[in-house]
């Protein structure tokens, strides 16, 4: 058996899968966003019809597409900055040489992010539940009354973010706390030697030596807070008032509850566009920065 | 020059109010579950059970069946890890170390793929799996899931360390290209398998949107599917849903305390180039 041949051989398996099984349900998921498939499709192909850019527009007029993309910016507009803050924060502490127990408390903040998200979820409904739940009660030692948090529509959307940031800021801690570990010690010890603050220093070394971790954690996470999708599955069913459905869930309802698989596939194509804009947007800031 | 007495107490303070912030509701639940009924929803929310009881855990697996998704959860996260290990690491292999003509096209194809959320393709694929005849069966959610680019990726970066000598050597020998994959490759890519089997397996268990999707029927769900449902049944019975969290989730934490290290080495690796 030749390299060559082994190589493809070898390859082939893994090919044919991401092939078959991601790059042909790509194009078909575009294909589809331009068509009315829906239940009488599903029972019979032959009535399918074609109908161009339909699907879009008509996504563009639907009142809870727009509110639906609103609560999704705003769950990555408060989301993410506040994730990154608790990641950054979390890895100084454990980055610090005053810190003891490193290992105990790295672990134990990485902890939620390997828990399953939908039993996490659970166990925050009750947590955030306005009679019983153990938040109301914390807050009452402060004189702050009861808050409906998964049934009012002003607080349902940030309990969901406080949720999110509780599971998630772990992983991107780790990412971080790697990168300021890899800042050589000299151009503290010198900073030291200088008598540059503690502010200071995270101002004018810490900082712009994280950059490139930065961005890439930003982009990571962005694109991870647009799929937002269990979290209000599970807590709030997009209630109250439709204050949390997002975009992917909307995309779930209108596929998987209505059936209507070629409007939810345009609502995919939407999501993915969204993403990608962003996070285009994100890298050209964050390089721009480089050479400033 | 050592650090003021209140800078280290600031530090560790700090780091003590995050780490009980990050494992109180985890420790609760696990209160919460030997609760008796009801004993969760009165006021103030008590912290330990009065009088500890299994009755929750026994409601869950005799009535609720949680054995079953349990199970379920147990062999579609199993055969994902042991098969896309098997079609990964034959891939990566061959994109890091076998010469063939368009290798590094193909690889930058595969990489361009990681910009497209996997949501994407779930319309179409629960069309093809319901042609397949694999909606409602352990295929359906595993097939897909059978080979990925981010698996590819990081056992191709891990295998691009093998010196090309030692592989020449063994042609020279006369060792056959699986022989060699077999005997040489696999031993030196042994860290990177304990890595990525661990990262698909957990993956794989707490996954949600696909199940949910293509696993409508109740005797196939994973066990976060049915948990789902179940709380929507069951808002009020805390104490049960709580032991249904118990259960899902100890799997995974367990698994990740005995393997961190290489959770960890993977998460680092895999973001290296995200």
């Amino acid at each position: 058996m030749s390299e060559r041949r082994a190589a493809w051989l070898f390859a082939a398996p893994a090919l044919i899968v991401i092939g078959g099984f991601f790059f042909v349900p790509v194009l078909a998921a575009f294909a589809l966003s331009l068509t009315d498939f829906d239940l009488y499709a599903l029972a019979d192909l032959r009535n399918l019809r074609f109908v161009g850019l339909h699907n879009y527009l008509d996504i563009l007029q639907t009142p809870l597409f727009w509110k639906s993309l609103l609560n999704t910016l705003y769950f990555v507009g408060v989301g993410v900055p506040l994730s990154i803050a608790a990641s950054l924060g979390a890895a100084l502490l454990l980055d610090s040489k005053l810190a003891r127990w490193k290992g105990f408390f790295r672990t134990a903040l990485f902890a939620p992010v390997v828990t399953t998200i939908v039993a996490v979820a659970v166990i925050w409904r009750y947590l955030l539940h306005t009679r019983y739940g153990l938040i109301n009660y914390t807050l009452a030692h402060f004189g702050i009354a009861p808050i409906d948090w998964l049934g009012d529509p002003h607080w349902s959307m940030p309990a969901i973010i406080l949720f999110a940031v509780w599971k998630n800021f772990g992983y991107n801690m780790i990412i971080l706390l790697a990168a300021l570990q890899g800042i050589p010690g000299e151009l503290y010890e010198a900073a030291h030697i200088d008598g540059a603050s503690f502010r200071q220093r995270l101002r004018h070394i810490t900082l712009p030596m994280l950059r490139p971790a930065l961005l890439l954690v930003a982009i990571i996470t962005v694109s991870g807070y647009f799929q937002l999708f269990a979290e209000p599955y599970v807590m709030t069913q997009g209630d109250p008032l439709q204050s949390t459905v997002s975009v992917l869930y909307f995309m779930y309802e209108e596929g998987f509850k209505w059936w209507s698989l070629g409007r939810a596939s345009a609502i995919a194509f939407l999501l993915f566009a969204l993403i990608l804009l962003v996070t285009r947007v994100l890298l050209r800031f964050g390089r721009r920065g480089d050479y400033a | 020059m050592k650090s003021p007495l209140w800078q280290r107490f600031a530090v560790n303070g700090l780091l003590i109010a995050m780490a009980f912030v990050a494992l109180f509701p985890l420790l609760w639940m696990l209160s919460v579950s030997f609760m008796q009924r009801g004993e969760a929803s009165t006021f103030p929310p008590p912290l330990l059970p009065a009088q500890a009881t299994l009755a929750n855990y026994r409601e869950l697996f005799e009535r609720a069946g949680m054995g079953r998704y349990l199970l379920n959860s147990l062999i579609v996260a199993g055969a994902t890890t042991l098969l896309s290990l098997a079609f990964n690491l034959a891939a990566g292999y061959a994109f890091a170390k076998l010469r063939f003509a368009g290798r590094e096209r193909v690889f930058q194809v595969l990489l361009g793929a990681l910009v497209i959320p996997a949501q994407v393709t779930m319309i179409p694929l629960f069309l093809m799996m319901k042609w397949l005849g694999l909606v409602n069966s352990y295929g359906g959610v595993v097939v897909p899931l059978l080979a990925g680019v981010f698996g590819i990726f990081l056992v191709r970066q891990y295998a691009r360390s093998i010196p090309d000598d030692l592989l020449e050597a063994a042609r020279i020998d006369g060792a056959g290209e699986l022989r060699i994959f077999l005997a040489i490759v696999q031993p030196v890519l042994k860290p990177i398998v304990v890595t990525l089997a661990i990262f698909t397996f957990l993956a794989s268990w707490n996954d949600f949107m696909w199940p949910l999707i293509v696993l409508s029927d109740q005797t196939w769900q994973t066990a976060p599917v049915a948990l789902a449902s179940l709380s929507r049944e069951h808002v009020q019975d805390n104490e049960l849903m709580m032991a249904g969290s118990v259960v899902t989730i100890v799997p995974v934490l367990v698994l990740f305390l005995a393997l961190q290290r290489h959770y960890i080495q993977g998460l680092l690796l895999g973001s290296v180039k995200g």
